[in-house]
């Protein structure tokens, strides 16, 4: 086996995290706890319950497009609405999820540390996500109303709206502070903390894409971070930094907007990338087939994912040299991704495919994310996003990859590891139940919106033509059909908290990485000695692939 | 095998002065890049307005500003010689270049003051009437200058407050010969501090 | 070794940092009579050259570079190759127009 420690079983008599008892009881034990462990649970509370404030107004908008003109609001509230579910959805849930949720239980864990280097500054980090979400509900209640710009907050409008763009800018400042540090501190726990055996290769893959994506949280996030107090110091001081009323350059605000959003899509998808990576193997039973090509890939794509941020701009009047240029580059971007996705189908090829509730939802990213990577690549061509800017075909595009695929990635940590954080099973069948719901629901929700927007639907229109009303009707009850999904999918959650079949075992699924060699739940100090690696962490060792792989 | 209550720890606090270290200069990073950006826009800008700004920069003093790089290179002098004096176990001697190091801080935000002041009689402050009224090069010029040199002293403020806790922090102890990593971590933001500033200068004050 | 997490640094003479000083003093005192010279297009060039060497001098000699471990120079060549590459392609848009 990959691990030859001494004393890894516990006496059995150490209380889990869930019930060490530690400086403070109650309810501070939790908010004032620096255990990477707790801190990753306060997190899932917390994002899960943005993640739902985010579902709900992409339902509201989509109940008031099922059909055209005014259905439930006018057109000023619709903007509110898709600026506030674009803010939340993107700054509350999908660039901290994997990271801050999955990536501070486990990242200590996976490399066989008791904690992350800096456990303050981490239960820091969590502080700031917390003001940050209060000030985004800030903007929605104080007087002015929710921003209503979109999350992009294209200058000038979001220096002339009377809406709380203050407040939604101070928010996404304070979450943009907290995933620098979170970065920060997953960097050095990556140099500093491995167990002494475990070389940079000997690191599992998820390990890998969360040290890729802390460096783009580190260094691209200030970016917005300056952008966007610019901006605040533009609206209170009229400055005249980008307002072309004085002088100032609305597109610049475009491209610094962009070099961070641009990475931060990187961000958002390496960890999703790294669960992927995580999972197959181990429904797969078979070894990751090129376990150093995935590593470097996800160094590849926090690479050129700073290079490409231009191809965000190219209807608003950019040097033909520059969009070419971009162009050029975003093709580039593409490769690395592709790379692991050969990577994982390779390591699926003559496996024994198990379809456990996580390998369902990975071998749906697979396709889901091949599909919005596929309509990205299309939209680096110029002469293609001429035509589909700012177009239904977009959305599409980005919620395949965001949803369906970190979403989906997401949603595959949760049935992967919540079994192993809380020492409960849920129903799996119940769980399969939902997947396809969520599935079906999903395609019905977005596909349409790659065909509209094709065929002309633009996109933060609250109104259209009635030639797109079919492909919105279907759409909307696609949505229908997700959340059913996703009720389902909480809702097995939920009870399997409190009622479902409690688990001590320690090795759930058959992994080979080392949170399935620790107790279940993990106990406060992770482990009762360091463990020592010897192995790669994906050696199957009942297929000869895998002895080839040793060989290599 | 440690019993449970040796292992029980309320934090996992163990003392790694390069891991620290490393800490430190990724969150260093964070700020450069922070002003970075600002400096991404001003190339830009000093790119597409290149005579409106040459006529702007006359504004400034180069004088006040070339005395405020000499205090601050100073001040990174002073900072870098504390620590060598904690080194040597020399407590008081390194609790004198802290002091000097915020006095030539206070020394340099001082300078800013009058500065600003007098920028400000005449009438050049954001969204001052007099400033919208000039072409836009120079609104740009000074809505960068007043951002860029108004965030840094921000930061130069605290940097005054670390280092006075560090001066507490050596007097009690805390900071010693053996264990001075947030000295040596408040130096190095100071450090940056300065770095930013070098290249503030030539930027507004030495356009010609 | 990372048992070793205690650093017991080679403590630098007072001396090196005085000279270090006065370099700086220096190069600011050159900057500042270069910019008098009127040498058009390269003004901007001259200008951060010596910033860059200055800062350098900071970075290397006062926040102990030098002294620090491979990683750490890979890290700051890493940030600073971030904010290079994001100013060369942002001229690749405007230098063009």
């Amino acid at each position: 086996m990959i691990t030859d420690s001494v004393a890894l079983e516990t006496n059995g008599h150490e209380p889990s995290y869930l019930e060490y008892k530690g400086k403070h009881k109650g309810i501070l034990g939790w908010i004032l706890s620096t255990d990477h462990k707790r801190i990753g649970i306060l997190y899932m509370c917390s994002v899960l319950t943005f993640f739902a404030m985010g579902v709900v107004f992409g339902f509201l908008m989509r109940l008031e497009l099922i059909a055209p003109g005014k259905t439930i609001v006018n057109a000023e509230t619709y903007n509110k609405f898709f600026t506030l579910h674009g803010v939340i959805m993107i700054f509350l849930f999908i660039i901290p999820a994997i990271p801050a949720i999955f990536g501070n239980f486990f990242l200590p864990i996976l490399i066989g540390a008791k904690d992350v280097a800096f456990p303050r500054l981490n239960l820091f980090s969590w502080y700031l996500y917390i003001t940050g979400g209060l000030l985004a509900l800030m903007s929605i209640v104080m007087p002015g109303g929710p921003a209503d710009t979109g999350w992009t907050f294209y200058i000038p409008y979001s220096v002339r709206t009377d809406t709380n763009v203050i407040y939604a800018l101070m928010a996404a400042f304070v979450l943009g502070f907290s995933s620098i540090l979170t970065g920060l501190n997953f960097i050095t726990t990556v140099h500093r903390l491995r167990a002494p055996s475990m070389g940079w290769f000997k690191m599992p893959l998820s390990v890998w894409s969360f040290y890729a994506t802390a460096w783009v949280q580190v260094l691209a996030t200030p970016i917005i971070g300056i952008t966007l107090l610019l901006v605040v110091i533009e609206r209170v001081l009229h400055v005249g930094i980008f307002d072309p009323a004085l002088g100032g350059d609305p597109v610049l605000y475009q491209h610094m907007f962009w070099i961070y959003s641009h990475p931060a899509v990187y961000i958002m998808i390496l960890p999703g990338m790294g669960i992927v990576s995580e999972i197959i193997p181990v429904f797969a039973h078979r070894t990751i087939f090129g376990y150093k090509f995935i590593a470097f890939s996800s160094i590849a794509i926090a690479l050129f994912g700073s290079l490409v941020w231009a191809h965000h701009m190219f209807t608003v009047g950019m040097s033909d040299a520059g969009e070419f240029i971009f162009s050029l580059l975003t093709m580039v971007v593409a490769i690395p991704s592709a790379i692991k996705v050969f990577n994982w189908t390779a390591t699926l090829y003559k496996g024994s495919i198990e379809l456990a509730p996580p390998m369902l939802y990975i071998l749906a990213f697979i396709f889901l994310f091949s599909i919005g990577g596929l309509t990205g690549v299309m939209q680096g061509v110029i002469a293609i996003d001429i035509q589909v800017h700012n177009t239904s075909f977009i959305v599409g595009h980005f919620h395949y990859v965001m949803f369906g695929g970190t979403g989906f990635a997401f949603f595959a940590a949760l049935h992967y590891w919540l079994p192993k954080m809380f020492g409960r099973m849920y129903n799996i069948k119940r769980a399969k139940v939902a997947f396809w719901i969520i599935f079906t629901g999903f395609n019905v929700l977005y596909f349409p919106m790659l065909i509209m927007g094709w065929l002309g639907m633009p996109r933060r229109y609250y109104d259209y033509l009635p030639q797109f009303h079919p492909y919105h009707f279907i759409s909307t009850i696609g949505s229908w059909i997700l959340i059913i999904g996703l009720i389902i999918m909480f809702t097995n959650f939920v009870i399997s908290l409190r009622r479902g079949e409690k688990i001590t075992k320690k090795n759930l699924w058959g992994g080979e990485t080392l949170e399935w060699q620790i107790d279940t739940p993990p106990t406060f100090e992770n482990f009762a000695e360091i463990p020592v690696v010897e192995d790669y962490p994906y050696v199957y060792k009942d297929n000869e692939i895998a002895v080839e792989e040793e060989k290599v | 095998m440690t019993t449970q209550a040796q292992v029980h720890s309320t934090e996992h606090v163990h003392r790694d002065d390069v891991g620290a270290r490393l800490g430190m200069w990724l969150f260093l990073f964070t700020e450069l890049i922070l002003f970075g950006g600002m400096f991404l826009v001003y190339s830009v800008y000093r790119f597409t307005h290149q005579a409106e700004f040459h006529i702007a920069a006359k504004e400034l003093n180069t004088l006040v500003g070339t005395f405020n790089t000499m205090v601050l290179l100073t001040s990174s002098m002073t900072m870098a010689l504390s620590i060598v004096a904690i080194q040597r176990n020399n407590k008081r001697l390194s609790m004198f270049f802290q002091f000097l190091t915020i006095l030539l801080a206070v020394f340099f935000l001082v300078n800013k003051f009058f500065e600003w002041s007098a920028e400000i009689h005449h009438g050049i402050y954001p969204g001052s009437e007099t400033l919208l009224n000039e072409k836009s090069g120079k609104i740009l010029f000074f809505g960068l200058y007043y951002v860029m040199t108004g965030l840094h002293g921000l930061h130069v403020i605290v940097g005054i407050i670390l280092i006075s806790v560090m001066m507490r922090f050596t007097s009690k102890g805390v900071v010693k010969h053996d264990d001075y990593i947030k000295l040596e971590n408040t130096g190095l933001y100071w450090h940056l501090v300065d770095i930013i500033w070098i290249f503030l200068f030539p930027l507004f004050y030495l356009i010609t | 070794m990372k048992e070793n997490n205690v650093q017991v640094e080679h403590s630098h003479g007072y001396g090196i940092y005085i000279l270090v000083w006065l370099g700086l003093l220096a190069l600011t005192a050159l900057t500042v009579a270069v910019a008098g010279l009127d040498i058009g297009r390269f003004t901007v060039a001259t200008a951060i050259i010596i910033a860059c060497a200055k800062s350098y001098l900071v970075l290397t000699i006062f926040m102990h570079l030098r002294s620090e471990s491979k990683t750490f120079r890979v890290f700051v060549f890493v940030a600073l190759l971030f904010l290079v590459i994001s100013f060369i392609l942002l001229f690749a848009d405007y230098s063009f127009k």
